[in-house]
């Protein structure tokens, strides 16, 4: 029946002899499960090359463009917007110098993300520990305590960090309460906000790759450990740590790259002044009216983000080389 | 290479003649040849290129109808691949697989009268026994009444009516294999494929399913294939095994022929222990050939199927084919008893010889007639005429 | 053997002040939540002190027409979907595992996963880049653009646990389907759906949550007029405050929280 279309597949080369009838049924069973598979993810597809993939095509595509007056983009070439990423021609002399305002808010970006990146070691490691020294049957409820904040919505986490932090709001009318401070002091509205902010909603990203690794360490080293005379700290630092390490580096890359890109928790907790590069961003598309150096600021932070990622890939597949 | 001997340990199946499948039989025909599967040069390769690896390799062989037919060897010899191609799970990259004369290579593993009771059992976990049974039937659109009746009789057959409604992750592992054998019978297919099924299974539990597939196999009538890499296995069980490496089949036969004459070294390794001893053959005889061993004693041998011996050839002796005798000068060899080691019902001497290496020995133990020697006697060994047999290899 | 009783026994596992410290962490996790949830109850205004409970902001919420559209607006997107996600990431699930790697499995797995990756922010002005163009061509303005955005960043959500599930099944189940005369579409239904199901389930309910979840690309993806239940929040954020938003966060926590323990249940169901 389908004999007709029997063009030997590459695979298929290297067979020495084909069938006596000169049908090649290997390859036509193979053809027909990769036709299959196609058809089975080509919705899927279809789907994330409209919804999302190929929007980021068309935005470096307008990322070359030149600014239109009231927002959008005139079709003509220009490296203006990338131009304006960092650098600004002074509107008096047009000498070209760095765009501060820019680059303090990529600062702001880069230190913010790094300083909630390890707080988020600092306090997800011993809890991360905590939960994987829990006997089996009590560790999933454990670890559901840390998916549920995980899981419900990120702005109404912002809302309640905001509700307690405010100048009227819980921490602020206890500390006065009790007669520590005779004025409120000013958190929201300030980098420790986004800071902490950031820290309470991307804390459980940190928790559970380190859990992950954690509970596949072998406690039996830490006792060889133990045995070989090392003290509490360095069981942590020379055996524990170096063994965890997959997880610390996947939980670090999962909180640094959100954070990166954090968008909503700036906007509430820096009250729009604190700017991170979401709302930079953000900017060039509403007042700003700049498309052109919008697109060139998002194609900026996702080359940022890659290139975590690709650092976290690379070390990823090391250590999967390593143990074989 | 592939030998037709006839009349080899066929069972007689004494209880009513099966009939195929309706489906099978429409596209089929009825014609009851003597042979249910034939492999024609039936080759298969994975990859391309320099990754190419031939799994099966230019295998032909008759497997008749009612026979209990073994595909043994060791994992990676290409055993499983063959089972698979002739389940329809794999496509052979070259040749043609007959099933009673008709090619069935283009056709679907559900389009095959063929059943295959997998190693993991592979039990549907979300149904119960009896639906896990009657679900091939129900595949085949067969009527309500029918599939019920087979499924009961099918249960009765693996006696496991007890269990028909458990779920199947609540019966034990030999009662799973059961099912899974249930299962792939009540469909009555023309052939039976079995993919190391017992391997799962604990020793007492294995030799017990030993027995059961046995009597299965004799009482349904269906030609069974069975793939295994447990020597013991095969002989115990089979009509006639086939031994395969590296995708070649080495020799088929029954049990007795495939260990008292195996025609190469892999096979004689593989099943069973074995000495390798150089010698000369001295003249052909009809049958066999007369041997002389390094050692100057003369025996007679057994030659494989078609092969001339002449000039300098490799036999191989089984352990039980040789006695230890305290007299160096009595037996076809002489040499230092080095090791002996006590099994139980038999004893072990190893015996460093002059020229060959190590000789091993098995003899019975029996009451009263405790053997007194010693490591360091310096023994001779008896082989029995005919005992060795000459190698191709 | 008196003496050896009396010395406390060397904990291995335990590592000094881990524990106190976890302990911080999960109150700090939940401290928030549980005063946002206390106060949505708070018959004042205030959000530090306790004017007695009152289901009041509750009313309030539930009388508030821009709540109850954008309630609905959530609802609608959030099932639209994260049914059309499910769906094509079952598809998707069967098409990518159990089956000999091929050619572009991997630009498959990168493609799936890339809404995981880019963040937020870029694929929401990414989407209004191109929508914005879509909407002057055609004219079309409607909820059609946050679904099929929704979508798109739901299937990874749904696609994992669907093919999760698909990994851990014995992959031998479909050949015996086969061979037993079943066809691939038979051996679909009575085979592989059913094992199949609690795992497009789990799947289901995390693309539901997700998208209800969702800010940013709302933000930038919505027309004028169009408000889901949490852009809608964070246009009320910048303004004065009421406890009227506490109680619509309890409500959508509750709801979340159900979910979330409902795909934990299911999740945890397919190891034992």
């Amino acid at each position: 029946m389908a004999a007709q279309d029997t063009s030997p597949a590459p695979e298929e080369v290297a067979a020495p002899t084909m069938a006596p009838h000169g049908t090649d049924y290997a390859a036509i069973a193979m053809r027909r499960e990769r036709r299959n598979n196609l058809a089975l993810v080509s919705p899927a597809l279809l789907i994330l090359v409209v919804g999302a993939s190929g929007p980021l095509v068309v935005m470096l595509i307008y990322s070359f463009l030149a600014a239109g007056d009231y927002g959008g983009v005139v079709w003509e070439f220009s490296t203006q917007g990338w131009f304006q990423v960092f650098l600004q021609r002074d509107m008096f002399d047009d000498t070209i110098g760095f765009a501060d305002a820019h680059l303090s808010i990529f600062w702001r970006s880069l230190s913010l993300a790094f300083i909630t990146t390890v707080l988020c070691v600092i306090f997800g490691f011993p809890t991360a520990y905590f939960i994987a020294t829990r006997p089996p049957e009590q560790r999933s409820l454990w670890l559901f305590l840390v998916t549920i904040p995980f899981w419900t919505n990120l702005l109404i986490r912002t809302y309640a960090i905001m509700e307690v932090i405010r100048n009227e709001g819980l921490v602020n009318t206890a500390l006065m309460k009790a007669g520590l401070i005779s004025q409120p002091i000013q958190m929201l509205y300030t980098d420790f906000a986004i800071m902490l902010g950031m820290t309470y909603v991307y804390l459980p990203l940190m928790v559970l790759p380190l859990y992950a690794s954690m509970e596949k360490l072998d406690f039996r080293l830490v006792e060889a450990s133990y045995d070989l005379y090392a003290s509490r700290m360095n069981t942590l630092r020379r055996i524990i740590l170096p063994l965890v390490k997959p997880g610390l580096i996947a939980g670090s890359i999962l909180v640094f790259v959100p954070c990166l890109g954090a968008y909503v928790t700036p906007r509430v907790l820096g009250g729009g002044k604190r700017l991170m590069l979401g709302n930079l961003i953000e900017l060039q598309f509403g007042q700003g009216r700049n498309w052109p150096l919008g697109a060139a600021l998002s194609i900026t932070l996702l080359l940022i983000v890659m290139v975590a990622l690709l650092i976290y890939v690379r070390n990823a597949s090391r250590q999967g080389g390593a143990h074989g | 290479m592939y030998r037709a001997c006839e009349g080899v340990g066929k069972l007689q199946a004494t209880v009513t003649q099966v009939q195929p499948g309706e489906r099978a039989a429409a596209r089929l025909g009825t014609g009851q040849g003597a042979v249910a599967i034939a492999l024609k040069g039936v080759s298969k390769v994975f990859g391309s290129g320099a990754d190419a690896f031939k799994a099966v390799d230019d295998v032909s062989v008759d497997i008749r109808q009612n026979e209990f037919f073994t595909l043994l060897g060791p994992s990676g010899c290409g055993k499983t691949t063959l089972l698979r191609l002739i389940a329809g799970f794999e496509h052979p990259t070259s040749g043609e697989i007959r099933l009673k004369g008709k090619d069935i290579s283009p056709l679907p593993p559900f389009d095959r009268p063929v059943n295959t009771v997998f190693q993991s059992y592979a039990l549907f976990p979300h149904m119960t026994v009896a639906q896990n049974i009657a679900f091939g039937l129900e595949m085949l659109r067969r009527p309500k009444s029918e599939v019920q009746e087979t499924v009961d009789r099918m249960l009765k057959l693996v006696r496991m009516e007890q269990l028909a409604n458990r779920r199947t992750s609540q019966i034990s592992g030999g009662q799973q294999q059961r099912v899974a054998l249930a299962r792939a019978l009540a469909p009555q297919p023309e052939v039976l494929l079995l993919d190391e099924p017992l391997s799962a299974l604990d020793y007492k539990l294995r030799k017990e399913m030993q027995i059961e597939l046995k009597r299965l196999q004799s009482e349904t009538g269906i030609t069974f294939i069975f793939v295994t890499h447990d020597q013991e296995e095969a002989l115990t069980m089979s009509d006639r095994i086939a031994v395969m490496s590296e995708g070649n089949i080495l020799q088929i036969g029954s049990p007795r022929e495939i260990y008292d004459h195996p025609a190469q070294r892999f096979v004689a390794d593989f099943i069973g222990e074995s000495n390798f001893l150089k010698a000369e053959v001295v003249r052909p005889l009809d049958p066999g050939a007369e041997i002389r061993l390094p050692s100057g004693a003369t025996l007679t041998a057994g030659v494989p199927e078609g092969m001339r011996p002449a000039g300098s050839v490799t036999v191989v002796v089984r352990p039980e084919h040789a006695r230890v005798v305290a007299d160096p000068a009595a037996g076809a060899l002489r040499g230092r008893l080095t090791n002996i080691v006590y099994f139980g019902t038999d004893t072990h001497y190893h015996v460093e010889l002059p020229q060959d290496g190590e000789f091993i020995v098995r003899m019975q133990n029996q009451r009263g007639s405790e053997a007194s020697f010693e490591t360091g006697d310096e023994v001779g060994i008896e082989i029995g005429d005919g005992a060795p047999q000459v190698l191709k290899d | 053997m008196a003496e050896a009783r009396r010395i406390r026994p060397f904990a291995v596992r335990h590592l000094p002040g881990f524990p106190t410290m976890a302990l911080i962490c999960f109150v700090c996790l939940y401290a928030p939540i549980i005063t946002l949830v206390m106060f949505s109850f708070n018959e004042s205004m205030s959000m530090s002190q306790w004017g007695g409970f009152s289901w009041r902001w509750y009313v309030a919420a539930w009388e508030n027409e821009r709540v109850q559209q954008a309630s609905l607006l959530s609802l609608i997107v959030a099932t639209c979907a994260s049914l059309i996600a499910t769906t094509v990431a079952t598809a998707a699930a069967l098409g990518t595992t159990r089956t000999r790697r091929y050619r572009g499995l991997t630009g498959i797995y990168v493609l799936i996963n890339q809404p995981l990756m880019v963040p937020e922010i870029v694929t929401g002005v990414a989407l209004l880049i191109v929508f914005a163009m879509v909407k002057v061509w055609t004219g079309y303005t409607g909820i059609g653009y946050l679904i099929l955005a929704h979508t798109a960043f739901c299937i990874p959500f749904a696609y994992l646990p669907i093919r999760a599930r698909l990994e851990s099944m014995d992959a031998t189940l479909e050949a015996a389907a086969a061979d037993l005369y079943a066809t691939p579409w038979m051996a679909f239904r009575r085979v592989t759906l059913p094992l199949l199901w609690p795992g497009i389930l789990a799947g289901g309910m995390l693309a539901f949550v997700i998208s209800l979840d969702d800010v940013v690309i709302t933000e930038f993806v919505k027309s004028g007029g169009q408000d889901t239940l949490p852009t809608y929040m964070l246009s009320q954020i910048r303004r004065i405050v009421t406890p009227e938003m506490n109680a619509i966060s309890t409500v959508f926590l509750a709801i979340s929280i159900a979910l979330v323990t409902i795909f934990f249940l299911l999740s945890r169901g397919k190891k034992q």
